[in-house]
């Protein structure tokens, strides 16, 4: 065993740090759920794509460098270390592309992908519904068959992103008499066409960060299936994976934040809060080292649920540390001292219940990893 | 950049895992906590044939000079069998203490460790107040600061990380105190004996006889950072037994007419016993690698809370059988709980991580 790091590994390390001391906004861009935040993020979005820097493990073709999958993870420890503003196209970037990866066409794949790297098409998710939520499978809303491609009917809810977004991918059932994991279809569609009625959902933050989708007859050209029809719960559960484990949640996020909370533990000199804080610190060295292992060797089909359980504990765990250092203070929102960590507190408490409940998964790990019966 | 097993290194850890599981260590446990050695004792030599003891020695006197992540592959199968004995001492600690003295020291012991003639064990306080089987050992060490020493430096620690063996040297956290006396190295004279919640640990007080060091704090505190880290890879081979046990105890136990593991409260416990194994050995194998003070901490940790959990989890998914002498689960409880503490609580170790960082910038990798 080793922790060596090659040069080209390091020099691109070197490279994206100062690249990020250059470039990333000193101050926080507006909220990226707002009309005003969502121009600047797109906007960054296009600076990171100019240096090649959005999608560094893609493809050059699509903006990519080709770059093994450690210099992502480099990338994204820079990436937080810099306080670099959330990815607005993280949907895309992390959870779609790697579907069309999978499973998606070369037409596809060049038509999408160049945009999505600049955050000219943002991409919301439309997985749930109001009756399919855990139970995914129940989803109801239908796609039906028309000339050249299908029709949409029915209601989406809890789409991350959808109120600015531009375009949205999610499950349609598009045989109704099969059984329920079968007949699903993995589409994508335009969130202005003609057919779609956005609503955007205020969060417990405040701002509208996901939002009802409603479907009358929107139009989706065959050109947008992903997979085959009827495949889509496979294909589906791929994202799925992706979502949960560390494409989605990388080890830099929480990297930073506990080397952020360790400052904030020094300054605050507050020692009967010194256990909390070393725990969160070495948990989020042990998500660190996890990744780097997890690159070693083809992960279990079903690592991202355990990574899930990790990551959202962990990040509760650190927030939750931090606002209770901040004693009185911690409820002062919009102050440079403490109101990073309490939008991170407010982001955090919903990690136990996005990309599939934490039960959900701890379920899929007694299940699929233990062996329990079902 | 390498965290995982070597094909070679997966190999050794099956290997031990089936020498030990036909060795009959629940027998031998039950034997070594009677004060009946003996079995205990030939397991122990079974293990030495296959180089466990010789690991941590140098090839000067006879042993392999494995590197450490050998030796976590090995003390993580000792832990998952719960073996009586002192398994860090013997393995890693005393070693590489004897190495690091050399001389004399190292010559007259360290052939009879790597071949497995003899058994070692150590007093280091504060982490480790009592020397474990000492009655068995071929070779029992003291490592302390003459006395008074510590009271003097107790006074003027402001955590309990100035106390660790290594801690102020190493780290830089903590401000050097002219006053501190050098740690010594003695022969142990074996004095009374006290019971351990674990009953395979047979603790013993030690007293200093013939001097080997008068100022040896350096090497006292890296072979107790190679026992941490062998502790930490017992701990997590003990949790990893425990969760093992567990899930087929809940595949079979049939309550409310079927088994219990199909209940949701049963498998989402052991669920995050899963999770918390799952991302403590990382950690384990990152301070193999490493070696230094807070990476060794970090791995203490994240094992002991893990082993914790999965002790506490199985238990209550075995119920009362679980609760008996008699059923062998307590083999890995009461040795969780007793590792727990020794080689460094897990405050200590937090103590440690914390000063640490806060002493100096660290790179991002």
């Amino acid at each position: 065993m080793n922790l060596d790091v090659d040069a080209d590994t390091a020099a691109f390390r070197a490279e994206v740090r100062e690249w990020l001391a250059a470039n990333a906004p000193a101050a926080p861009l507006p909220s990226v759920d707002s009309a005003e935040g969502d121009a600047a993020h797109r906007e960054w979005e296009r600076l990171l794509t100019g240096a090649r820097l959005s999608a560094v493990s893609w493809p050059v073709e699509y903006g990519g460098r080709d770059a093994p999958p450690m210099h992502w993870l480099v990338f994204e420890e820079e990436y937080h270390a810099a306080g670099g503003p959330v990815r607005i196209g993280q949907n895309g970037l992390f959870l779609l592309a790697p579907t069309l990866f999978g499973h998606g066409t070369a037409e596809q794949r060049d038509r999408l992908l160049p945009r999505m790297a600049r955050a000219d098409d943002v991409w919301a998710q439309a997985w749930s519904e109001p009756d399919a939520g855990s139970d995914l499978a129940a989803i109801r809303s239908r796609a039906t068959r028309t000339d050249g491609g299908w029709l949409l009917y029915g209601q989406k809810t809890w789409s991350s992103r959808a109120a600015y977004a531009d375009r949205a991918f999610g499950l349609f059932r598009t045989d109704p008499d099969a059984e329920r994991h079968r007949g699903l279809t993995y589409l994508m569609f335009d969130l202005r066409a003609e057919g779609v009625t956005v609503r955007p959902i205020r969060q417990l933050g405040g701002a509208p960060g996901f939002a009802e989708i409603f479907l009358d007859g929107a139009f989706v050209p065959d050109a947008d299936v992903i997979g085959a029809p009827g495949d889509g719960w496979r294909v589906a559960m791929s994202t799925a994976g992706h979502e949960r484990g560390l494409s989605l949640r990388s080890p830099g996020r929480f990297l930073a934040a506990a080397e952020r909370l360790v400052d904030l533990w020094r300054d605050s000199g507050d020692s009967a809060l010194a256990g909390r804080v070393a725990d969160a610190w070495i948990a989020a060295q042990a998500y660190k080292m996890h990744g780097y292992a997890a690159l070693e060797r083809p992960p279990g089909p079903h690592a991202g649920s355990l990574g899930k359980l990790f990551w959202s504990e962990l990040d509760l765990a650190l927030h939750e540390t931090a606002l209770d250092l901040l004693g009185p203070h911690a409820e002062v929102r919009g102050s440079s001292r403490s109101g990073g960590w309490l939008d991170g507190y407010l982001f955090a408490l919903a990690g136990p219940i996005y990309a599939g409940t934490n039960e959900i998964q701890r379920t899929i790990v007694a299940d699929r990893v233990l062996g329990l019966p079902r | 950049m390498k965290l995982t097993l070597s094909d070679e290194q997966a190999r050794f850890g099956a290997t031990l895992h089936d020498l030990l599981d036909a060795a009959d260590v629940p027998a031998a446990s039950r034997a070594w906590a009677a004060g009946d050695a003996v079995p205990g004792c030939a397991v122990w030599r079974r293990l030495a044939d296959a180089g466990v003891t010789a690991l941590a020695v140098p090839e000067k006197w006879g042993g392999l000079e494995a590197s450490p992540a050998d030796l976590v592959v090995a003390c993580e199968e000792l832990g998952h069998h719960a073996l009586p004995g002192p398994a860090m001492e013997t393995v890693a600690a005393v070693p590489a203490l004897l190495a690091a003295l050399g001389g004399a020291a190292a010559e007259r012991w360290l052939p009879a460790l790597a071949s497995g003639e003899a058994l070692a064990t150590l007093a280091a306080p504060p982490w480790l107040p009592y020397a474990v089987d000492a009655d068995t050992a071929g070779v029992s060490l003291l490592a302390a600061r003459p006395a008074g020493a510590a009271d003097l430096l107790a006074s003027g620690s402001p955590t309990a990380a100035a106390r660790l063996p290594g801690a102020t040297g190493a780290t830089g956290a903590i401000v050097a105190r002219p006053a501190r006396a050098a740690v010594g190295v003695w022969v142990g004279v074996v004095g009374e004996a006290v019971a351990s919640v674990d009953p395979t640990r047979r603790l013993f007080e030690l007293g200093p006889g013939e001097m080997l060091a008068d100022d040896a704090g350096g090497a006292v505190g890296r072979a107790l950072d190679l026992g941490a880290l062998a502790c930490a890879a017992h701990l997590l081979g003990a949790g990893r037994a425990m969760l093992e046990t567990a899930v087929e105890y809940a595949k079979q136990r049939v309550q409310f007419g079927q088994p219990i593991g199909r209940f949701q409260a049963i498998k989402h416990a052991l669920a995050d016993v899963a999770v918390g194994l799952e991302f403590a050995r990382p950690l384990l194998y990152a301070a193999a690698v490493t070696l230094t003070p807070r990476d060794v901490s970090a791995a203490k940790v994240a094992c002991a809370s893990a082993a914790h959990r999965a002790a506490r989890a199985a238990l209550q998914v075995h119920g009362a059988i679980g609760y008996t002498e008699e059923y062998g689960l307590g083999r890995w409880l009461t040795r969780v709980r007793a590792l727990m503490a020794a080689w460094g609580t897990s405050s200590d170790h937090r103590a440690r991580v914390l000063a640490t960082l806060t002493a100096q910038a660290e790179p991002w990798s």
